[in-house]
């Protein structure tokens, strides 16, 4: 069998127009008996925090990076880039190690 | 399997004390059968018979207890775990009990249909070993005919099903050349993570230690190798390394600390700290035949001796690292010194440091004595008798 269909080449980069969601293999659970929320991936327990939390539960593949950052600058009575600043990178550096999916916006 | 990696916070919450000791990670050897005969194999060179095994039933209820004491992720290993013809049902009462599921496996025994199935069933994650990816070098050291063959289809059906996948990769002397392509083999396969596992050498692996360490030059050389690929392959792979403790600064912190994070049940139902956790021969183990798993965890003898650092010496007990390293491993420190409270020789400040970091130079630089294979009666072979690799079925 040859391999290289599922190769990964390029390294994604997050934009305002991105509309990730989280892959299968990755599960967003509420940890009861500790109290907090978890991202759990292979290998790794992540422990978001609240802000990241509602970040995470809105990668659903149908808001883009830009709608997450209006919402939650509406909730939290911030700017609006700052906010988007802030979501681009923590979505970069999960998407870096593999657990979300960037939902890339096509060229078409 | 001898890491653990730690949660990664990015803020912390409150926490209920009641689960906050309740272990993330359970790795269960479902069986020590397997058909390949790696000779750094992480089992007991004293191998469990299939007779022995927990059933279906007794594997399930481990599942459940699991979930209901806070553990997160399940490692189904072995051996290898496909040749339990009941993994199906162990698998699905794992994801009932909301664990997070990985399959540890060689890949040889298992065809797409089955592994259709256990996509269907909830597996989240499948860890698949090579041996190099030179094939002729994989089947001598895995002593198993066409295996790297095999486990490139298992891979493409594992993204296929959309399941998340890791190439484990045991590195040492025999294969350590080649790292820079096992990493590109991965990124081939479309692995989203790669373990360059330098051999950790225990049970099989210490036996074979002459035939495994790598010299300290091409120990450097595959270090930085990986580093340059780490910041080449950015976004691409993630690229986890576990280093050779005979070559490392200061110990590992073995298991995130004993009884902290992890536990083991072995094919019988004994659990333990960690998997080689019963070299230490004056320990006892529970069994989930006879306590459950969360009594076992919170009481059981041989989790409580060395939990904390209580238990600690000189110069550990002042050591500003104590909490960081936990004073490295205590199988090590028991299999060398005699005591397992003693400091792990890993460590610069054991009296034995010296003459234990010496072993790794004169036996890398050494010619390598033939493999003592992993199977069934082969620990007993002396050094220097080995036979020929056999076939596997």
């Amino acid at each position: 069998m040859s391999i290289g269909q599922y190769a990964k080449r390029e390294r994604t980069m997050i934009t305002g127009d991105c509309r990730p969601s989280i892959p299968r293999f990755v599960k967003l659970r509420h940890d009861a008996g500790r109290g907090r929320w978890i991202l759990l991936a292979p290998e790794r327990v992540f422990n978001p925090d609240e802000i990241a939390v509602s970040v995470l539960q809105r990668c659903d593949g149908v808001h883009s990076v830009s709608d997450i950052a209006a919402i939650l600058a509406d909730d939290y009575q911030a700017p609006a880039d700052v906010i988007l600043k802030d979501i681009i990178d923590m979505l970069q550096d999960l998407s870096d190690k593999g657990v979300l999916n960037a939902g890339e916006p096509t060229n078409s | 399997m001898n890491e653990v990696t730690p949660v990664e916070q990015s803020a912390v919450a409150a926490v209920d004390p009641s689960c906050a000791r309740a272990p993330v990670g359970m790795l269960c050897e479902l069986t020590h059968r397997c058909p390949l005969q790696c000779p750094y194999c992480s089992n007991p060179t004293d191998l469990e018979r299939v007779a022995t095994e927990l059933t279906t039933e007794e594997w399930q209820s481990v599942m459940r207890q699991a979930g209901e004491l806070g553990i997160l992720q399940v490692h189904l290993s072995g051996g290898e775990p496909t040749v339990r013809k009941d993994l199906e049902e162990i698998l699905e009462a794992a994801v009932k009990a909301g664990l997070y599921t990985n399959l540890i496996t060689a890949g040889v025994t298992i065809n797409r249909e089955r592994l259709m199935k256990l996509a269907e069933i909830g597996l989240d994650h499948l860890q698949l070993s090579i041996q190099d990816v030179d094939s002729e070098n994989a089947d001598r050291i895995s002593a198993y005919k066409g295996g790297l063959a095999k486990k490139i289809e298992v891979s493409q059906w594992t993204k296929e099903a959309g399941m998340a996948l890791t190439i484990n990769a045991p590195i040492h002397r025999q294969n350590i050349h080649n790292v820079p392509r096992m990493i590109e083999f991965a990124i081939e396969c479309g692995a989203g993570r790669i373990e360059i596992a330098h051999v950790q050498y225990y049970a099989w692996a210490l036996l074979n230690r002459g035939s495994l360490m790598p010299t300290r030059e091409s120990f450097m050389t595959a270090a930085k190798q990986v580093e340059e690929a780490r910041e080449k392959y950015k976004g691409i792979i993630v690229i986890d390394m576990v280093v050779p403790d005979y070559y490392a600064k200061f110990p590992k912190p073995c298991m995130g600390g004993w009884a902290k994070q992890i536990l083991n049940v072995t094919p019988q139902g004994r659990v333990l700290p960690c998997h080689a956790a019963e070299s230490i021969t004056h320990l006892t183990f529970d069994n989930v035949k006879d306590r459950t798993l969360a009594d076992i965890w919170l009481n059981g003898d041989a989790f409580n001796k060395y939990r904390g650092t209580e238990w600690m010496k000189e110069p550990c007990r002042t050591c500003p690292r104590k909490e960081i390293d936990f004073g490295g491993c205590r199988c090590q420190a028991f299999a060398l010194t005699g005591d397992a409270t003693n400091t792990d020789p890993a460590c610069s400040l054991s009296p034995m440091h010296d003459e234990w970091a010496k072993v790794a130079e004169v036996e890398s630089h050494s010619t390598p004595p033939d493999f003592i294979y992993r199977r069934v009666g082969g620990a007993k072979v002396t050094v220097g008798g080995a036979k020929e690799p056999v076939p596997g079925e």
